[in-house]
């Protein structure tokens, strides 16, 4: 076995609570006399231990403010670890965002060189890919056009572009790369495959389990600032995706679900709250499945006539799939005294292409108008098909192909 | 037993370039995004950075050379006054831009891992050219009023490198301190505007009773102001050397800078470990 690359130990990291900080001699001269207060500290990673081999590709996976970007960070020499130690052999090149740096009064082309400085690139070594970037960015025609005239896909595939350039014998990507149009998205496939064949070693934080599937070797979960499980990248994105659904489903035994419910904390629900979702359940994984299915639970809090359900279905990158509602169908919803409950089943046919969506949930009044609750991330789902497309939808298109006529008949 | 010895400084330089590069690459490019975004949408472009000396010493020279009459006795006032006012701009701004560099630059601290000295160095270079553009100004001044040029001037670089020194060891210290305490700004410009009047910038330090004057030019700013102009405008300038009969006195002052540098460069290095979570 060859020796690790990366690795960490026992490594924790506390923060100060930013609240708590003292920004200002005021409130340290304050805190003198009441020095109890600001020793509040918050513990983002506990006791990490891993190794990373050569060339390898590590997936490292978790929940939103599970600690995987503070892990990340630590990686990169960002963040001092409070505890533990994190040794890394080779040259690292971190990219916590693309194009860091970037100007929006330069020209594309001083950015080009901007950016490449942040990434070690002295002018002369800038000088020899300049073309290479600029050809791989499809950009030959706005290099000497001001970035903030650039439309922000423009930005991110200039800046994609600088950071596939970066040699190292370390990478470390977050998952903010895996943004852009779906063309962008296949360049990333592409570059991540290359990469994956390359001696390159890789960490790789991310959400997205068909990307762990498709491009990790092994894969970590971090939960609650610490390990929960390593192993094969096949068996962490599974746990994983349970981990997220921790009840089993209603409606659809068998397939994994996901609940959604109001004791979970919803940063981005709002409304008037006449009526309000108490349930929202849709399966993780659409494999095989024909039909998505949509479980919803609500309850009037006034009195309520003819409110308007609806959905909608967004891609990974936020683009809207499919959506429609009640009023637009045309269809009846009665009426509601306070205290009722409704069941809402929708069932919509499984035309959504491979990998994340997220679902939005709202009601309505009766004439659409007036919005009663509007769940922005109420669920998401992953479908998986065999046929791999960048495009929003993936139906079924058949294909004949017969001889016309045969040369020289 | 020479080659070796060649070998081994040609292997210590690449072992300095190779450390220092990513450092160097960076600098540049910190320095040129900085000289670029400050005249960029203005019609005379870089002309603005001698254009705008020029101006500010015209009005200065109206007012305190013509008006006020504050240097009399004092040959080629003029260039005295305005040498002095460069001088301390270059502290002035040196300090006051590195105190805010790495705060201003929290987005780069939080995402990219790079040597966090080259943020306050790059404001540093940026000053210098200023200055070097103001001493440009200053000579044609010089070369208006016919100021001889004498020997001494070769002690100029020297007092340079003490300004430089002084400016640049005080911008780590307060850009670390400024990381933790917001307010530091505030108690630093009211540090600075107190202490424009502590030194004889306008006026003359033979205006100011002996016994005073002993202790302010003490200062090192003090004693850079008054021996630059000694070296550069005229030696009529009541130096340290002067008021001290001595020259060794310079300990003081020169000991304070260095005292500076040392303790400014350990609490930056001590603190920079966590400048990306607390900027």
């Amino acid at each position: 076995m060859a020796t690790p690359i990366i690795r960490v130990s026992n490594v924790s990291k506390d923060f100060l609570l930013p609240h708590l900080r003292q920004r200002t001699v005021k409130g340290h001269v304050l805190n003198l006399f009441r020095r109890s207060r600001t020793m509040e500290v918050q513990q983002a990673l506990r006791d990490i231990t891993f190794d990373v081999e050569p060339g390898e590709f590590l997936g490292i996976v978790g929940r939103n403010g599970s600690g995987k970007s503070t892990l990340l960070k630590v990686l990169a020499g960002i963040y001092q670890p409070t505890r533990g130690s994190v040794t890394v052999g080779g040259k690292l090149v971190p990219f916590i965002e693309l194009g860091v740096g970037f100007h929006p009064e330069f020209t594309g082309r001083e950015n080009v060189y901007l950016n490449g400085a942040l990434l070690g690139f002295s002018k002369g070594e800038v000088d020899a890919m300049y073309d290479d970037i600029v050809e791989f960015a499809e950009l030959e025609q706005s290099m000497d056009q001001k970035l903030k005239n650039y439309s922000s896909g423009m930005q991110v595939r200039i800046a994609f572009s600088v950071a596939t350039h970066a040699k190292a014998d370390v990478l470390l990507i977050d998952e903010v790369l895996a943004v852009g149009d779906a063309a962008f998205q296949r360049k990333c496939s592409e570059h991540f495959r290359a990469l994956k064949k390359s001696d390159t070693t890789i960490v790789f934080v991310t959400h997205d389990m068909s990307a762990v599937r498709q491009f990790c070797d092994r894969a970590i979960l971090i939960e609650d600032c610490g390990i929960d499980a390593q192993g094969s990248a096949e068996d962490i994105a599974t746990t994983y995706t349970r981990l997220l659904n921790p009840a089993s489903p209603v409606a659809q035994p068998g397939a994994e679900a996901q609940e959604s419910a109001e004791a979970q904390a919803q940063p981005t629900r709002w409304g008037e709250g006449d009526m309000r979702y108490t349930r929202v359940s849709v399966p993780a994984v659409l494999a095989d499945e024909s039909t998505l299915a949509l479980e919803l639970e609500a309850v009037a809090e006034q009195d309520v006539d003819m409110p308007v359900y609806g959905f909608l279905i967004k891609s990974s990158s936020g683009a809207p799939v499919y959506g429609t509602n009640s009023l637009l169908k045309r269809l009846p919803t009665g009426s509601l005294r306070r205290g009722d409950r409704v069941r809402v089943t929708w069932s919509v046919p499984n035309v959504f292409s491979d990998g994340l969506h997220q679902v939005v949930v709202a009601i309505a009044d009766r004439h659409g108008l007036v919005i009663y609750d509007w769940l922005e991330e109420a669920a998401t789902f992953t479908v998986v098909k065999e046929e791999k497309t960048p495009y929003l939808v993936t139906l079924d298109a058949s294909l004949k192909v017969t001889k016309a006529g045969a040369a020289g008949a | 037993m020479i080659r070796p010895q060649k070998q081994d400084v040609n292997e210590l330089l690449a072992r300095i370039y190779t450390r220092y590069r990513y450092s160097l690459i960076l600098l540049r490019a910190m320095v040129v995004t900085d000289f670029k975004l400050r005249y960029q949408a203005s019609l005379l472009g870089y002309l603005w950075t001698l254009l705008r000396p020029l101006a500010v010493f015209s009005i200065l020279y109206v007012v305190f050379a013509r008006f006020l009459r504050l240097g009399a006795g004092i040959p080629y006032y003029p260039v005295y006054l305005l040498f002095g006012i460069v001088v301390w701009g270059f502290f002035v701004e040196a300090t006051a831009q590195g105190l805010s560099s790495l705060v201003v630059r929290a987005d780069l601290l939080r995402k990219i891992s790079f040597p966090r000295y080259v943020l306050v160095l790059s404001v540093g270079a940026s000053v210098l050219i200023s200055f070097a553009l103001n001493m440009v100004v200053i000579v044609f001044f010089m070369a208006l009023l016919r100021v001889p040029v004498r020997v001494d001037i070769l002690w100029l670089p020297l007092l340079f490198l003490e300004l430089v020194a002084l400016s640049i060891s005080l911008a780590f210290f307060l850009s670390a301190l400024y990381v933790r305490f917001r307010d530091v700004n505030y108690i630093w410009e009211v540090c600075m505007q107190a202490a424009f009047y502590a030194i004889p910038i306008i006026y003359p330090l033979a205006l100011v009773p002996a016994r005073y004057a002993r202790l302010l030019v003490l200062n090192p700013m003090a004693q850079i102001v008054q021996d630059a102009r000694y070296v550069l405008v005229t030696p009529q300038t009541e130096t340290i050397s002067q008021l001290y009969g001595t020259p060794w006195v310079r300990v003081i002052p020169v000991g304070i800078t260095l005292i500076l540098v040392v303790a400014s460069v350990a609490y930056f290095r001590r603190q920079s470990a966590s400048f990306a979570e607390e900027a």
